[in-house]
């Protein structure tokens, strides 16, 4: 029963109609929660922007998903903070209901398999060398285990 | 036959009571009319500095709206 659970689980994320991840199958990818009301993300967004920047070229993706009620406030926000990556709107907070989102900003990270290996609760400046060296490894040792299959 | 309504209400108060605590309080991602200015206790300044001003003058009370302050009236 758990395991028929834990594979319909499985199936429900992955057949998400408002983040399809299997588009992005082979990446490391960083799904962000956000919202327009929430501090934190005034500063993990750019700093999104800086990993979008810098590793976008290795294999990193990065999908926003905002969780306002409404549109404008969103739109708002962005534009005062833009966002140089994928948005995806959730106004009805179907997504972080899945992935029992316990804080805002939430960050999940998936590696290329598609998996998620780490998740960050809140945005601490003081940990952004954290954050980073987390993706770093992601890319690298994968690309490095893709490499030795060839 | 009788017992069906027993039946049915013993099955209605287990499951309001196996689910009724279940989705008390505000999620994370849905704190965005909760986080608006109105919804502060102290809004607006001020209101606040007018309500304060009253408890001064009728109560010779004043401060213990946050941390700091008593409001024994002996400032």
């Amino acid at each position: 029963m758990l395991v028929l659970l834990a594979l319909f689980a499985g199936d429900a994320l992955a057949a998400e109609p408002l983040l399809d991840l299997d588009r992005v199958r082979g990446r490391v990818v960083v799904v962000d929660f956000w919202a327009s009301w929430c501090t934190p993300c005034r500063r993990s967004i750019p700093w999104l922007n800086e990993m979008q920047a810098k590793y976008a070229d290795r294999g990193l993706v990065i999908i926003g998903v905002n969780v306002d009620k409404s549109r404008g406030d969103a739109e708002q926000f962005l534009a005062a903070v833009p966002a140089r990556f994928e948005i995806v709107y959730d106004p009805d907070g179907r997504l972080p209901a899945k992935f029992g989102v316990a804080a805002m900003p939430s960050s999940y990270v998936f590696d290329r398999s598609g998996k998620v290996v780490a998740r960050h609760l809140g945005f601490q400046n003081a940990r952004r060398a954290e954050y980073e060296k987390v993706l770093r490894e992601l890319l690298h040792a994968d690309g490095q285990s893709r490499a030795g299959l060839q | 036959m009788v017992r069906r309504p027993l039946v049915i209400l013993s099955a209605v108060v287990a499951v309001a009571a196996c689910a009724g605590c279940a989705h008390l309080g505000v999620a994370p991602w849905e704190r965005d009319i909760l986080a608006r200015k109105e919804m502060l206790l102290d809004a607006y300044p001020v209101e606040a500095a007018l309500d304060e001003h009253i408890y001064f003058s009728k109560e010779a009370s004043s401060g213990g709206r946050a941390f700091g302050g008593g409001g024994c009236g002996c400032n």
